[in-house]
């Protein structure tokens, strides 16, 4: 009887008939009763001095109830980060992008809000501006925020073994650069908060994050009240992967005129503010160095790292922390020397999106292990067994790697894809590739990183859990509750789940650096483990046997060795209850991963995250010659996620991840000119459609990792690592023409197979 | 100024006291509290905000409500018959086409529209029906799934026609 009754089941997600029938609300789905609406006014300069803003043609408007700008709010900056704090929610002296928040009004419908908006008059002193991140690392550049006069407001240099001496004794040295491209997260939800405030100050928000407990505290810190006076609920939230991670203006300024008007208040953002206000994937200018011995052995890496973080830091220190610690897995590499540098431009500001800093560098690492294979003479899948990390190894960063199988999906994924077959055998055109990466299940975002849960068993029989993790799509409640189930021995449909509300539910991290199921399943596991122990003491003495013969399932507790002996769930709790125990029967989980801050490691060595995700993605394209349009056929996405908690939910996060991945190889590029984004709606983006979405095989290596509940690790953002690269790969193989820049539009193919043709590599045309 | 528009939604007619500018997608959700439609885009780009209007997708952010007086307009809460989901309802949950749920009304009402126009599509023919509805959570692997789920079983449920 130890095989698993509710873990491990494709159940559909317990929201999914609720969103199924329109009737699941997300933000911008409640009013409240006198609601008033707000808007924000932006800067239209990249760069300038915000010398006077002027509301008193916004207040004339009939319907206006309040109009604020910089010198009305709290002089308290925040950040995601808490060491890193570099942003106002209105511009207070400066404004640093286009889209820069200056002013915000409230009124009675939305179309006197935007009346009012255009009736501010701000005086602005321009200031010089710079956009590229290379030239504002330079002396004499712009300088962007006072308080970091080179505009590198986050740096690492991280030293792991000995790269010179490696470098000098490998018998190849291979350097390359690699370019990445702005990328935007697009939840199809765009970000919204409605506050409301009691008599006392307290001002409650209902807003789109995925990140409810943190946004309670950069709430509060920038209100400047206590945390106390601050509750954060989060309805039904429509996608975040990473982008609602941060507080926005939107989130400050539903509070604030909630407090000053004593009305409710909502903000929601048009989907051109999502494009150019909220955060993105950080671009990022890649120099890499590897060192290799004769037999294919990776001896030594060298990373130069400019990432452009645009106006504002964000998760700056974390990003690139994340970028430098995830070349150490998933190959065995004794040698690194990591240079990152996060660098202020005027530009639309980085953040976390999925992979977190990763997915840059992998790229970097993947392309070019195939460009080392093709020239020494090894197959790139061979060349990545040789160096794959095994489970068990001493780590030479010290990171506790329990369970990892790497290995199985490189061999998976290749035989998906039809590896032998077709790696250098498809016709002019159409090729296979694959590339690998590791992703940790939980980052510690440089302040707390414990998981709460509180459970009560009810004298029916079901179950109440209270979580703070917070559920944006992904189906963490769902999982959360089939994990409790299965501790408790009930049935999914016995429990209740309340989630994400910081007034009612305890503390949790939220949806950040894939975490949720490893930390709020363990805190939620714990929680059923105390409350179950508390009805085993009455039934162990109603059956007069050991407390640890006992064992929970399908709604019953019985003897493990003699599982007809034994009483339903229901009659325990009668047990329990008549025998003068005390009710509720409540337990209660705190987890705390064992894995230390990131800040910590870059003093010390240690373990980065509580458990380590392994994964490959194998693509095969297919290349218009004619148009240059290349078309994804099929990807194999081999994750060894530790247990899949429930292997739909797994796959609709591998799927997800890979069209996302696509879109970054193929389509996706947030440009700008002078600081101005160019394409900031989805007609002009090139978000995948059902159309470019290829065949996606998912294919599940699991690995019980030992610190996971139930043996559980990520699935969610790792998977997003690789299939950029393994597109590149599989177009190299496709037409010969090895892209070092993302993303790879028809006419950059176009291009390069005309130098080809002419095989003249430096003349563009005759 | 206001007017009252007379519209026919979900089997139901509606008096609307409102601005005579104002989209569909606006009248549905800010007058009538039918939030299941949702605004993603308010340009036309997302698909988020698709109704049906006379058995045909409509992106209900760029039409005006003035417009479709006296026409039949469904949305997702109509689609639900005594109580009864409707098949792409109970596939799109079951086969795990929702996650986030933000795109869902919108794709599940352009696929019914397109099953009732041809019940037995091929994978491909699905892909292209639901390209102007945008999903970034799912790959839209799991959706096409539920679709064409659904038309396996068209016939029980009574989805479409039988003409093709």
């Amino acid at each position: 009887m130890n095989k698993l009754n509710v873990v491990g089941k494709r159940e559909p997600m317990l929201d999914a008939l609720e969103k199924a029938t329109g009737r699941a609300k997300f933000t911008d789905d409640l009013t409240l009763p006198g609601m008033l609406f707000g808007k924000i006014l932006r800067s239209p300069h990249p760069h300038a001095k915000v010398l006077h803003v002027d509301l008193s043609g916004a207040l004339k408007v009939k319907g206006v109830k309040g109009a604020i700008c910089g010198k009305d709010i709290p002089k308290k900056k925040y950040g995601i980060v808490p060491m890193a704090k570099d942003e106002y929610a209105l511009a207070i002296d400066k404004v640093r992008y286009i889209g820069d928040e200056v002013a915000a009004v409230v009124a009675t419908s939305i179309d006197a809000a935007e009346e009012a908006i255009s009736r501010i008059r701000v005086d602005y002193e321009v200031l010089p501006a710079v956009f590229d991140p290379l030239v504002a690392m330079k002396p004499g550049a712009p300088v962007i925020h006072e308080e970091v006069p080179n505009n590198i407001s986050a740096s690492i240099r991280k030293e792991f073994g000995h790269v010179e001496r490696a470098l000098s004794e490998s018998d190849f040295i291979f350097e390359d650069p690699f370019d990445t491209q702005a990328v935007n997260h697009c939840p199809l939800e765009p970000q919204a908060a409605i506050g409301m405030a009691d008599h006392s100050g307290k001002v409650t928000l209902w807003s789109s994050t995925q990140i409810p407990f943190f946004l309670r505290r950069n709430l509060a810190t920038t209100l400047d009240i206590p945390e106390s006076k601050v509750r954060i609920i989060k309805p039904k939230v429509g996608g975040g992967f990473g982008q609602k991670i941060d507080l926005y203006a939107k989130d400050f300024c539903a509070a604030f005129f909630a407090i000053k008007t004593k009305k409710p208040v909502k903000f929601v953002y048009e989907r051109e503010e999502v494009f150019t206000c909220t955060r993105q994937r950080h671009p990022m200018h890649i120099q890499l160095k590897t060192g290799m011995k004769k037999d294919g052995t990776i001896l030594a890496q060298q990373f130069k790292v400019v990432a452009d973080g645009g106006a504002y830091n964000s998760t700056a220190p974390l990003m690139i922390t994340l970028a430098c610690y995830f070349i150490m897995l998933p190959y065995r590499l004794e040698n690194l020397l990591f240079e990152g540098y996060h660098v202020y431009t005027n530009k639309p500001v980085g953040g976390a999106m999925r992979g977190h800093g990763i997915p840059q560098v992998r790229f970097a690492v993947e392309a070019q292990l195939d460009m080392i294979a093709e020239k020494m003479g090894i197959d790139p899948l061979e060349l990545r067994l040789k160096n794959a990390f095994l489970a068990g190894e001493p780590h030479p960063a010290k990171l506790l790697v329990q369970s990892c199988g790497f290995s199985d999906t490189l061999i998976k994924a290749a035989e998906g894809i039809g590896w032998k077959e077709k790696k250098g055998k498809l016709p002019f055109g159409r090729g296979v590739g694959l590339a690998g990466a590791s992703f940790p299940s939980g980052v510690s975002n440089m302040s707390h990183i414990s998981s709460g849960a509180v459970l009560k068993i009810e004298r029916d029989g079901s179950i109440t859990l209270l979580t703070g993790a917070a559920d944006i799509g992904q189906g963490a409640e769902t999982v959360i509750s089939q994990i409790a189930a299965e501790e408790m021995g009930v049935l999914l449909e016995d429990i209740r789940i309340t989630a994400a509300d910081t007034e009612i539910t305890p503390l949790d991290p939220g949806t950040f650096g894939s975490g949720v199921t490893l930390r709020a399943g363990n805190a939620a596991k714990m929680a059923a483990q105390v409350a179950k122990e508390k009805l085993f003491e009455a039934v162990a003495e109603k059956l007069e046997v050991d407390i640890h013969q006992l064992e929970a399932r399908d709604r019953r507790i019985y003897l493990k060795n003699q599982p007809e002996k034994g009483l339903s769930l229901k009659e325990a709790i009668k047990f329990y209850q008549y025998s003068d125990r005390p009710m509720p029967i409540i337990g209660r989980g705190s987890y705390l991963p064992p894995a230390k801050e990131p800040t910590t490691l870059l003093k010390e060595d240690g373990n980065f995250s509580p458990a380590y995700s392994f994964m490959t993605q194998a693509a095969e394209v297919e290349v218009d010659t004619a148009t240059g349009k290349v078309k994804v056929i099929n990807m194999v996405a081999a994750h060894d996620c530790g247990r899949a908690i429930n292997p739909m939910l797994v796959e609709g996060q591998l799927e997800g991840s890979v069209v996302g991945g696509m879109g970054q190889a193929l389509y996706e590029d947030v440009r700008t000119e002078k600081g101005q984004v160019l394409n900031p709606s989805f007609l002009d983006y090139g978000l995948p459609t059902a159309m470019e979405a290829p065949s996606i095989s998912s294919v599940e290596v699991e690995t019980d990792d030992p610190e996971g509940p139930f043996g559980a690790k990520e699935s969610g953002e790792g998977t997003q690592l690789a299939p950029a690269p393994a597109i590149i790969n599989a177009i190299y193989d496709a037409i010969g023409v090895r892209f070092k820049s993302l993303p790879v539009t028809p006419d950059k193919v176009l291009e390069a197979l005309s130098q080809k043709e002419q095989k003249k590599p430096n003349t563009k045309h005759q | 100024m206001k007017h009252i528009l007379k519209l026919h939604i979900n089997g139901e007619e509606y008096e609307v006291l409102t601005e005579i500018h104002k989209t569909l997608l606006e009248v549905l959700r800010e007058d009538l509290g039918l939030t299941g439609t949702k605004r993603g885009c308010d340009l036309g780009t997302c698909g988020a905000c698709t109704v049906l209007i006379e058995g045909r997708p409509y992106l209900s952010c760029l039409t005006l409500a003035v417009d479709v007086q006296g026409k039949k307009i469904l949305t997702i809460e109509g689609l639900e018959k005594d109580g009864e989901l409707h098949p792409l309802q109970k596939a799109f949950a079951e086969k795990g086409a929702i996650q986030c749920g933000f795109c869902t009304p919108g794709m599940i009402l352009t696929a019914k529209a397109f099953l009732e126009e041809q019940p037995h599509p091929s994978e491909g023919e699905v892909k292209k029906a639901i390209a102007g509805n945008l999903c970034r959570c799912t790959g839209y692997v799991k959706i096409v799934e539920a679709i064409l789920s659904v038309t396996d079983r068209s016939s029980e449920f009574g989805v479409g026609s039988s003409e093709s």
